[in-house]
């Protein structure tokens, strides 16, 4: 019983910062800077772990996709197909989200966290400023905007790194891997996954900016509250990724 | 001026605040002393918003904060500095930065307008030559007054500081205490300041506020704190060998 009221009470908690942070920005000129800032920090600062984990995922797919495939009556262009399945539906924006849920989350949660404690946040409260709104808000805009651009990105790279991966090893033709990719491609499928990333991405900055708006105490506790952070973005990432799909591939 | 009437604050079944009635002048530097656990930070809180209080009232000027709207606490706090313990800068901001935020924010001036209102500020607290450090590369007395500065610089009408000498060598305890009732005089503010500092008390408190055990146990100035009978005063008052052999 203890729990169920619990995460009621974590719930409304949330449901009531979310209310604070989703309000008119003090300045509109003030929100610009800080969502350029945000896009800087959250996204372009995470191109690098995205593009390495996104090559090298498409070629670890295509690899066990070839070795999967014994049968001399399936094609060889089924390897591209998988990999682009694969990459498209599922690792792009799932896994680079979870990915990104660590160190984006992680972050988040420090930042504000150790704000918190350090009473910067009392002070923006004292000076009449929405302190939810001045942090968490231009961080739940900017990932909402970055993190498709990022998806976007990993699902080419994936893609690329399969393409690598089968030639070089020589599992498969570099025209049959693309004419493989090329195959019953369906548009709405970006279209799911990149509306998953954006879903993901509300739920990282805003789960993670939850607890380190709520973080007290000292670094133990900042500690604390970005692992918080990180797995409950992730047990979230997990659980929405099974509705929007049921939602939107039936 | 501000005025507390009859307040209590309690959180769950541990009263904190009970009975509180204060006045706090203008143009004087005001102290709330006491114990750890006396109330003085739950009494500086409630005075700033960060807590509501349970009953009683609070008056900024004989507005009551209790009778007042979101936007007129919201402009009532454009009118509050408050120096925090740990000067609570933003540390991802310069100094420059750091004390134009709340010009920004609250003003339409032009860039060269708020430069020289944030020149104007550090000069006032006797900081030259910082504007592009972070607060990181200055020291705990610096950040001190980049915080005073800070809290000035939209030219408050109340200024509330909260342990202004935590952390600070007594030489430098003194030049903080100093430039606060400097400022506290030349702008005419209401400055509230919460400290257990003894040096403070002497040094700057014009009218003191002991609180015990939640409650305003004592209030008079700097030179009837020395001489008063009442035992919990005396305790803490001359709760060192220092101060004890300076009494005798």
């Amino acid at each position: 019983m203890g729990i169920i009221r619990n995460i009621f009470y974590m719930i409304g908690k949330y449901v009531l910062l979310m209310s604070r942070v989703f309000a008119r920005p003090q300045k509109d000129k003030v929100f610009r800077r800080q969502l350029m800032i945000e896009i800087d920090s959250l996204g372009v600062d995470s191109l690098g772990i995205v593009a390495i984990i996104s090559v090298f995922m498409g070629a670890v797919v295509a690899i066990q996709t070839a070795y999967n495939i014994d049968s001399p009556w399936v094609p060889t262009y089924t390897v591209g197909f998988t990999t682009r399945q694969s990459i498209i539906l599922e690792f792009s924006p799932t896994i680079v989200s979870l990915i990104l849920a660590g160190k984006v989350g992680s972050r988040i949660a420090g930042e504000i966290g150790t704000m918190r404690v350090t009473e910067q946040i009392d002070a923006l409260d004292i000076m009449g400023i929405n302190s939810a709104n001045y942090l968490i808000l231009p961080k739940i805009v900017a990932a909402m905007v970055i993190f498709p651009v990022l998806v976007s990105l990993s699902m080419f790279l994936g893609v690329f790194g399969g393409y690598l991966a089968a030639v070089i090893k020589g599992v498969i033709s570099g025209p049959n891997y693309i004419f493989g990719i090329q195959s019953w491609f369906i548009p709405y499928e970006i279209f799911y996954s990149l509306t998953k990333t954006v879903v993901f991405a509300f739920i990282i900055t805003s789960v993670s900016g939850f607890y380190g708006y709520f973080a007290h105490g000292g670094a133990l506790e900042v500690g604390r509250a970005s692992t918080k952070a990180v797995v409950q973005s992730s047990i979230l990432i997990i659980l929405f990724n099974l509705i929007i799909t049921q939602l939107m591939l039936q | 001026m501000i005025e507390i009437r009859d307040i209590y604050k309690a959180f769950g079944s541990k009263q904190v605040l009970e009975n509180i009635d204060l006045v706090f002048d203008r143009g004087k530097t005001n102290l709330i002393i006491g114990q750890s656990g006396s109330g003085k930070t739950v009494l500086m809180k409630c005075l700033v918003g960060l807590l509501e209080v349970d009953s009683g009232d609070i008056l900024f000027d004989g507005s009551s904060i209790s009778a007042m709207n979101y936007n007129q606490r919201k402009s009532l706090r454009q009118e509050i500095g408050m120096l925090f313990q740990g000067s609570a800068l933003f540390d991802s901001m310069t100094v420059e930065e750091n004390v134009m935020f709340p010009l920004t924010m609250f003003t339409n001036k032009s860039f060269e307008e708020k430069l020289d209102r944030v020149n104007f500020c550090l000069k006032r607290v006797d900081l030259n030559n910082v504007n592009k450090l972070f607060p990181a590369e200055i020291s705990g007395g610096m950040k001190k007054r980049v915080a005073i500065a800070r809290a000035i610089a939209l030219n408050p009408k109340y200024l509330f500081c909260d342990e202004p000498n935590s952390g600070l060598d007594p030489l430098t305890s003194i030049v903080i205490d100093n430039l606060i009732r400097e400022i506290t005089k030349e702008f005419q503010m209401t400055t509230v300041i919460n400290t257990h500092d003894m040096n403070s008390v002497i040094e700057i408190g014009e009218k003191i506020a002991f609180l015990y055990h939640g409650k305003l146990w004592w209030q008079g100035s700097n030179e009837e704190i020395l001489v008063t009978n009442n035992r919990e005063i005396n305790d803490f008052v001359y709760a060192t060998e220092l101060t004890r052999r300076l009494k005798k």
